[in-house]
């Protein structure tokens, strides 16, 4: 379902310009989660779910807060707790809201086979259409966050699509909407920039003095956020990347080499006809059949 | 005219199309998936879905196929002492002069150059397509390994319809090569101009 009101920044498997032509484009939005405000209600994985119309199988405990315990075709949001000593005898739990970060240089797009299956709006979100998915997992592939995911359903790959349909007219994430805490909030990207930075100097304030906001340029910075205690070290929270980007490999299957190589094979191509109309056919002398 | 001489048994061409068959499919397939320059070959296949659902299927009769026709020449394309003569003299052999060439077998160096491309591109081309296959085989595998395979992959189906250019060029190229294939013989003039050696064992001549 395309969103006609927003711009297009950039569009899987496409080399041509896309839908571009409003002046201005959307103001970059993003949102922003204050993992320091997070009390891990859920409220906001119940909030997508309804919002998106989702409904994930009812699984079983195990042991731990996680529930669902991984992201799914029906689950886009995640919390996830650790429990992390961060010094001798003092514990904390750190939750974090997973899902898609909405990455300004996304590998899933870039690493994405099929013509308008991805797309990235002008405001910075990145949705998959469904309908032009083929399902082949080449977004798994790309992403450095492993969020998407495919539904043995129908074999298309779902995420969180920051609730682009709300955005495009004018609300907030539905996770946004719901959280009771405060902990997430939406707005323009320098907006929440802004709001993180008063976050930070309250954590600092109160001891946490490598609490930063998570804006990884790596992959051109994210349209969804934190707000750290520890953000000198993100992988303490389950394993939030410290610096991430698109694999070199990725980069290096779908960039440069990839028109390279359709240049080589037309250049065989044309070598063997240019060989033949000059060098000629190999034929063998009239001679030799008579002996 | 003298007798044609048979080159290749009906089993053996069967099984040599059969792969090429294959071939064409899987190459269009994955070329549609390969840049969006040829996504429209999809059409061919009924979509991007039933590209993405047929073409693993189609390229793993390729491997079977391809195997079973490895085995049958496997011994032939080892390489002599005339072979490194014969590649010596490369330029010559495109620039059409042929006089003077080294005695070759069934096989000459640049046929078994391809040969060996092909056997070491095609289990390539199986074990990376196993590992990114959806959705049966892709979720089993880590995902670095699915990057990994995502380059082989595309790398080895690289070289592999490089080698099938060249290999269709020469079939064009040479004369009387054509009909090895899809009638078995080739012209006693024809295997006693390229081939001598595997002419004196076939003729005892």
């Amino acid at each position: 379902m395309a969103l006609q009101s927003l711009d297009i920044k950039a569009r899987s498997a496409t080399t041509t310009p896309s839908p571009n032509v409003r002046i201005e484009g959307a103001i970059p939005v993003a949102k922003l989660i204050d993992i320091s405000k997070c009390i891990g209600c859920k409220a906001c994985q119940v909030a997508c779910m309804e919002w998106n119309d989702l409904r994930d199988e009812v699984g079983t405990n195990v042991g731990v807060y996680d529930n669902p315990r991984d992201l799914t075709d029906q689950s886009w949001t995640v919390m996830r707790f650790s429990e992390v000593e961060v010094e001798q005898g003092r514990l904390e739990w750190l939750i974090r809201k997973d899902g898609c970060m909405h990455c300004a240089d996304p590998g899933c797009l870039k690493a994405c086979p099929s013509p308008g299956a991805i797309v990235q709006y002008s405001n910075g979100i990145v949705d998959f259409h469904e309908e032009n998915c083929i399902g082949c997992g080449y977004c798994i592939t790309g992403c450095p966050f492993n969020i998407p995911r495919i539904s043995k359903k129908d074999n298309k790959a779902y995420k969180c699509t920051l609730c682009s349909d709300r955005v495009g007219v004018g609300l907030e994430p539905a996770c946004v909407k719901t959280c009771p805490t405060g902990a997430i909030v939406f707005g323009s990207k320098v907006d929440m920039i802004h709001h993180a930075e008063g976050r930070i100097t309250d954590l600092k304030e109160r001891g946490y003095s490598n609490a930063a906001l998570y804006d990884p340029k790596g992959v051109g910075g994210t349209h969804v956020m934190y707000v750290l205690q520890h953000g000198d070290k993100p992988e303490l929270y389950a394993n939030l990347p410290k610096d991430p980007n698109i694999s070199p490999l990725v980069s290096l299957w779908k960039g440069v080499t990839k028109p390279l190589m359709n240049l080589g094979l037309g250049l065989a191509v044309f070598a063997g006809f240019f060989h033949y109309v000059t060098a000629g056919p190999k034929e063998v002398e009239e001679e030799e059949k008579t002996d | 005219m003298s007798k044609p001489i048979q080159r290749y048994t009906a089993r053996e061409r069967s099984n040599h199309w059969i792969v090429a068959i294959a071939f064409v499919l899987a190459g269009l397939s994955g070329l549609a998936l390969f840049h969006p320059a040829f996504f429209f070959l999809t059409n061919l296949f009924g979509g991007g879905p039933w590209t993405r659902i047929l073409h693993p299927f189609i390229g793993v009769v390729m491997f079977l196929f391809f195997m079973a026709m490895a085995a049958r020449f496997w011994r032939l394309n080892h390489f002599t002492a005339a072979d490194r003569q014969w590649m010596a003299r490369i330029g010559d052999v495109i620039r059409n002069r042929d006089q003077g060439l080294p005695e070759i077998g069934k096989y000459n160096a640049g046929q078994k150059y391809l040969f060996w491309t092909m056997v070491v591109s095609i289990p390539l081309l199986l074990l990376s397509g196993i590992v990114v296959w959806q959705p049966w085989f892709a979720p089993y595998f880590p995902i670095w390994l699915l990057r990994i395979a995502v380059v082989v992959h595309a790398l080895a189906a690289w070289i592999m319809i490089l080698g099938i250019i060249v290999h269709v060029y020469a079939a064009i190229w040479v004369k009387g090569s054509v009909r090895a294939m899809t009638r078995g013989t080739v012209s006693e003039a024809w295997a006693k101009h390229h081939h001598r050696a595997w002419y004196r064992e076939m003729t005892g001549k």
